[in-house]
């Protein structure tokens, strides 16, 4: 048995919450600042609650931490949790400062520490194909990659909350741009370097909507990053890797994998030359419990054996979030360059209506 | 219930084997004609179930059938509540106390202590819960609504967390205020079944996945046609299919043979679809 204690009950921590605590090996302890969601739990559920995390920490005897509060507060509770030897699954962004992040992997590698952060499309059956057949070499030389996501989050101008506020770890680029970034960041590493981003707001005042970027690698492969979580064409949403090679083609979805291959592979039975196409339905092992996907239960599940002295899947370590939150802060700073070069060209939130004694509705 | 029962996931652009063939079904039932000519399609195959979520567009839906009650005559609604988009964004927006006090409809006493970051009592939190089935189910004031159903994502985040009394308050409130049959939608059917057993629930209404090739049925296949086999339960099988993945008779000579599944919710887009899947599913339980 394992005992996890979850910090932040927000939208992911509800979900980690209700995945973790119904696994037979662990027993869940829940920390929040809000009274009021925690008080429902306490009542409601069997899980102790706290007000605290330092008290959490302190009295709880955890052998693990679930963390899913703001951004910004990723770094300071991984460390505190790392330094009295316990396992950290940490959402994502990992750290807003990747030097944070590469330090808190290098402490819980030497501790010897479960370490995993919330990236769970390495967890899809459709995304873990086409790195399949990439590392086979299915495709050839990759030469380019269009990374992608649009889904319906920021429709109008709205109030501030944290993630409404880059600083804080909010907006588009941290939420939706991170993940095909983590993608990108899977296949191919860091890159070499970073180009003409773009990091617009549409609605939001002091974050970014729209994320556009080009990456090179040594070698030539160039990447496209396009993101948008602006727009509602999309019921939820949706990322997409388009894959371009030397020897066919691979488009990755949550759903499906399409591939096309100009010769067949002999090390990948179950492909042929042309084109290929494979479903959820084949590509996804069935979870012990399901919540909005198998990837989420995958991963936490991943994480609890871990814990409980199981191997350590290396599959979304902190190492490699540290990758995409450095990959992240060069798109920041070359944003930071490109405005200065015309500043004429960044788009200014439109004014939030305002409502009666100028108070913002 | 019947034994065939008619979903709206294609009238919504929900399709979980591609977003292209999603995409495709939202723009071919953008217009409300077009939803209600393939559901006047279904009626006309015998089909007289319509189960859907609470989503805005089944609002016109419900407006037109009751505006024609000749045209539906023993035309039931399975209402599937909440839609569940709604309330996530509404927790990007406002956070998870902002969403909840968003969807109620005045400033009642229990909005502003809620507001107020008050301390909820036990009465409270059941307020609060009926309050949010009231909302979801006007939509469908005066049409025949025998089974009402709480959403999986709802009930299996409510499972796994541990909330077991929410299932019987809801359970409760819809036999008492609403004369219906309370249903509970399910990706985790052992497990649910195990919990409303503990709650004293007898013979519950639950719809899950189930189907030949054990996609999405957590824990495996053969834990779900054991729970099926031991409890009493009147089982609604959804994505019997598995999106496609099994030829349309196989799937469903597959669910004629396990005990416990009483009816198969299915989604067509198509007249001749509805037709075959009327036909394999008679000669299916003819045999």
């Amino acid at each position: 048995m394992v005992r996890v204690g979850l910090v932040g009950l927000g939208k992911m921590g509800i979900s980690h919450f209700s995945i973790v605590n119904s696994h037979p090996d662990a027993e869940t302890h829940v920390c929040d600042a809000s009274g009021l969601v925690l008080d429902v739990v306490g009542r409601y559920t069997s899980a102790p609650v706290w007000r605290d995390y330092d008290e959490m920490l302190e009295k709880a005897d955890l052998q693990a931490v679930i963390i899913a509060t703001p951004s910004q507060l990723h770094g300071p509770m991984a460390r505190k949790a790392l330094e009295r030897g316990l396992h950290v699954f940490c959402e994502k962004p990992f750290c807003l400062d990747w030097r944070e992040a590469e330090d808190l992997a290098r402490l819980a590698e030497e501790k010897g520490l479960a370490n995993q952060v919330g990236y769970h499309y390495r967890y899809v059956g459709a995304f873990q194909e086409m790195k399949r057949l990439v590392d086979a070499g299915a495709i050839g030389e990759v030469t380019h990659v269009l990374a992608e996501a649009y889904g319906p989050v920021v429709l109008k101008p709205k109030g501030a909350t944290w993630r409404t506020d880059r600083a804080a770890g909010g907006g588009c680029l941290y939420d939706y741009a991170a993940h095909p970034v983590n993608l990108v960041n899977w296949c191919f590493g860091l890159p070499a370097q970073v180009t003409g981003t773009i990091l617009n707001s549409i609605y939001s005042e002091a974050t970014d909507d729209e994320v556009y970027s080009t990456y090179a690698y040594a070698g030539g492969l160039s990447v496209q990053v396009s993101v948008n979580w602006s727009d509602e064409s999309y019921r939820k949403m949706s990322a997409k890797m388009t894959l371009t090679g030397t020897k066919g083609r691979i488009m990755a979805d949550r759903q499906e994998i399409q591939v096309y291959l100009r010769e067949a592979v002999p090390d990948l039975p179950g492909y042929r030359e042309g084109w290929n196409v494979k479903y959820t339905t084949e590509l996804s092992e069935p979870v012990r419990f399901y919540l909005r996907g198998e990837e989420y239960s995958a991963q936490l599940d991943d994480f609890v054996a871990a814990a409980r002295g199981g191997p350590r899947k290396d599959l979304n370590d902190f190492a490699s979030a540290a990758q995409t939150d450095r990959t992240i802060s060069m798109m920041i700073d070359d944003s930071e360059r490109e405005k200065t070069l015309a500043p004429e060209t960044v788009r200014q939130a439109p004014a939030r209506r305002r409502g009666w004694f100028g108070r913002a509705r | 219930m019947d034994r065939l029962l008619f979903g709206d996931n294609q009238f919504f652009g929900i399709n979980h084997m591609s977003e292209e063939k999603a995409r495709a079904q939202a723009m071919k039932f953008q217009d409300l004609s077009a939803i209600i000519e393939t559901l006047d399609a279904a009626y006309d195959e015998g089909i007289r179930t319509f189960m859907c979520t609470t989503h805005d567009r089944v609002a016109l839906i419900c407006d037109h059938v009751r505006a024609n009650p000749g045209r539906y005559e023993g035309f039931k609604f399975y209402p599937c509540m909440p839609y569940a988009h709604k309330y996530a964004n509404a927790v990007t927006d406002y956070g998870m106390i902002g969403a909840v006090t968003h969807f109620m409809p005045d400033e009642g006493l229990l909005k502003t202590a809620i507001k107020g970051g008050m301390s909820l009592a036990r009465k409270d939190v059941e307020g609060l819960a009926t309050i949010l089935v009231d909302m979801e189910m006007k939509m469908f004031r005066g049409l025949e609504t025998p089974v009402v159903f709480l959403q999986n994502v709802v009930v299996d985040l409510l499972l796994g967390m541990g909330m077991k009394d929410s299932f019987r308050i809801f359970h409760d409130y819809v036999r008492e205020k609403y004369d219906a049959e309370p249903g509970f939608i399910t990706m985790n059917l052992p497990m649910l079944l195990d919990t409303l057993d503990e709650l004293g629930i007898e013979n519950p209404i639950v719809c899950a996945n189930i189907n030949k090739i054990g996609f999405r049925l957590s824990g495996g296949v053969e834990g779900y046609l054991e729970t099926l086999k031991k409890r009493r339960v009147r089982a609604i099988a959804m994505s019997v299919f598995a999106s496609g993945a099994i030829p349309a008779k196989e799937a469903i000579d597959w669910i004629a043979a396990q005990e416990g599944i009483e009816s198969i919710v299915f989604g067509a887009s198509s007249r001749k679809n509805i037709r075959d899947t009327k036909m394999l599913t008679d000669a299916a339980y003819a045999a």
